[in-house]
């Protein structure tokens, strides 16, 4: 499991609008990878359209290539099921179904695509993939019970095992903290270090110091001005962006000096 | 020390306010005076209530005035009015349910609800008053009726509405093809249901010759008029489902009608549920479509594809402008009035069940 990405020269629109200008960047296999940069730089749009789900919005369209493992994303012939199969995405917002038990949501990418399970495999699945979330030892008495009725930390950790039990190549996460309190920011933490032996992690965060413990490697996005599109300023090892930026716009942008 | 244990003090709290029971006390002196004043005018209680009712907006406001202040005074005079404005909302509601109750119930009897007009003449009628026996025939074949021209409808509109709510929702882009489906069904909303009966029995009397009238011509009448009703509601459950739990559903590699299937409908069957119902609840009650589709019948028909049906509303229709017997009108009014009761009864238990489906259905929240 886990793939690598490379993304050459993409642009991506909505509608007329170029929102992220000219991004090339490469994505080691079982690596976090940290997106920061200013509101509206295009971080969380150049994300979602590492899974396709960009064009989920009407008008959205991308030019260029993503490349997983060579393969790439937008070819006419790729079906964008497949890509977001192997793909997992996590919201900014925990979002179970509010209307399974939590785990129907745990099973909910096997379930609602008609596959068929055994009983033991789905228990086995269940319990491998809470594991995965550290939420099994939380959540073990009450499965039967409304995803809906967690906390909004479990949520979050419920929509990651919701993820991983599709066993996806990447998992893409987007803001995925900007909702919870520090407990729950760090439990989330915890589980990104240990996700990263089995997949590549991609992150879009806000949080400057989450950036630097979570990350091994992070690119720092900004915009010219409102109506300008974003752009990827640098990207590199997550202790050189810190500590010693090329981009006098990076420097910045660390040390709190917004420019 | 002991005089403060024996009279407890006025907390400084409610200083300036007046006792609980000062409302209650001005409500009885208007009563009474209320009373005092519709004796002058010849007593009855419309009068009664009306004078009573003034009398204690004025003195209640004024009373509040002096004790409490201005601004309090006039909060209490609205207070009063949106309270008398439901309660004048609600007395012809009341009223129907008293009338419907009082004069359905004597002939809501087993033989009302489990035989037909089948074979009830004139003369049996004439009888029945004549020796005061009770009162033969029922609606059973209109209950019949009812129910079933009520359930084809039901099957012929809801697959067509919630499909149509499903596409504006999820597949159009505001494309040409939508903007023309909500307009139809903003015009087909507004539509009298007696050209919708028109409408079916034309497009029958096309299609199976001049006077084809079964209960299925008033089911496809029925259901242009429920169409437009389980679009609307369909389409607004719909729309408030968060676009997260689909963009979360996709994400897991879920196709997209299989995310509408398993996500989007489930999150608001609720909804769609209780919209049907009241789509259910709206044509149940109609007359003019069925008696120019379905025609007339005193007899039970459980076939909707061949005969005449009849419904309890034209039940009601006939036999208060036809009387069984044209002498002796008052079983024939009995059973109108029974009919109604039987109509309203299967309303309250049609927007019950919508409630129980809606509780059923509803995406669970408890801890």
């Amino acid at each position: 499991m886990s793939k690598r990405i490379d993304v050459k020269d993409l642009n991506v629109y909505y509608s007329k609008f170029l929102a992220v200008e000219d991004v090339n960047i490469s994505i080691d296999a079982r690596s976090v990878t940290a997106f920061i940069g200013p509101s509206g730089c295009g971080k969380s749009t150049f994300l979602r359209t590492l899974n396709r789900m960009h064009e989920v919005i009407p008008g959205a369209r991308v030019e260029g290539e993503v490349l997983l493992d060579g393969d790439n994303l937008y070819d006419s012939a790729v079906d964008p099921v497949t890509v977001r199969s192997q793909i997992g995405m996590v919201f900014q917002r925990p979002n179970p179904f509010p209307t399974m038990s939590i785990r129907d949501n745990v099973l909910a990418g096997v379930k609602l695509n008609n596959k068929r399970i055994s009983k033991s495999d789905a228990d086995a699945l269940v319990e491998k993939s809470l594991r995965g979330a550290n939420l099994w030892n939380e959540v073990k008495d009450r499965l039967g019970r409304p995803g809906s009725g967690l906390s909004g930390g479990q949520q979050q950790r419920l929509c990651i095992a919701r993820a991983i039990a599709v066993s996806p190549e990447v998992i893409l996460m987007d803001e995925p903290c900007s909702a919870l309190d520090p407990i729950s920011t760090l439990a989330i933490e915890d589980l990104i270090n240990e996700l990263k032996s089995e997949y590549t992690v991609v992150i879009v965060t806000h949080n400057m110091q989450q950036a630097a413990r979570v990350s091994d490697k992070t690119a720092f996005f900004n915009i010219a001005g409102t109506g300008k599109p974003g752009k990827l300023i640098e990207y590199g090892e997550t202790t050189n962006i810190f500590n010693m930026p090329s981009e006098k716009a990076t420097e910045d942008y660390v040390s709190g000096r917004f420019g | 020390m002991a005089n403060a244990t024996l009279t407890p003090r006025r907390s400084q709290l409610t200083k300036g306010r007046m006792p609980s029971y000062t409302l209650w006390v001005v409500l009885a002196a208007s009563i009474v005076v209320g009373a005092a004043l519709a004796a002058l005018v010849g007593f009855s209680l419309v009068p009664f209530a009306l004078f009573s009712a003034i009398l204690f907006i004025i003195a209640g406001t004024a009373v509040t005035g002096v004790v409490e202040g201005s601004r309090k005074a006039r909060n209490r005079l609205a207070m009063f009015l949106i309270y008398g404005s439901f309660l004048v909302a609600l007395l012809p509601l009341l009223s129907v349910i008293w009338t419907v109750l009082e004069r359905g119930v004597p002939g809501l009897t087993y033989n009302f609800l489990f035989t037909s007009m089948n074979g009830v003449t004139g003369a049996i009628d004439n009888q029945v008053v004549a020796e005061g026996t009770p009162v033969l025939g029922g609606a059973y074949h209109a209950i019949v009726g009812t129910l079933q021209i009520t359930l084809w409808a039901t099957l012929i509109s809801v697959p067509i509405g919630l499909l149509a709510a499903v596409y504006l929702v999820e597949y159009s882009t505001g494309g040409r093809l939508a903007r023309a489906i909500t307009f139809f069904v903003d015009v087909m909303t507004g539509i009298p249901s007696i050209v919708a009966g028109l409408f079916a029995a034309a497009l029958f009397g096309q299609l199976f010759g001049p006077g084809t009238r079964t209960g299925f011509v008033a089911a496809v009448a029925l259901s242009v008029l429920m169409i437009p009703v389980v679009v609307r509601s369909t389409e607004e459950m719909l729309k408030i489902v968060p676009n997260e739990l689909r963009e979360a559903a996709y994400a897991l590699g879920v196709r997209k009608w299989r995310t509408i299937t398993r996500v989007v409908i489930p999150t608001a069957i609720s909804g769609i549920a209780s919209g049907v119902t009241l789509a259910i609840a709206r044509v149940i009650g109609e007359t003019a479509p069925i008696l120019v589709t379905a025609g007339f019948a005193s007899s039970i028909n459980w076939n909707v594809f061949g005969d005449w049906m009849s419904t309890l509303p034209t039940f009601i229709y006939y036999q208060i402008l036809t009387p069984t017997s044209p002498t002796a009108t008052d079983p024939s009014t009995q059973r109108a009035w029974a009919a109604a009761l039987v109509l309203i009864i299967m309303v309250m238990l049609l927007n019950l069940a919508a409630r129980l489906i809606a509780r059923l259905f509803a995406p669970k929240t408890s801890r």
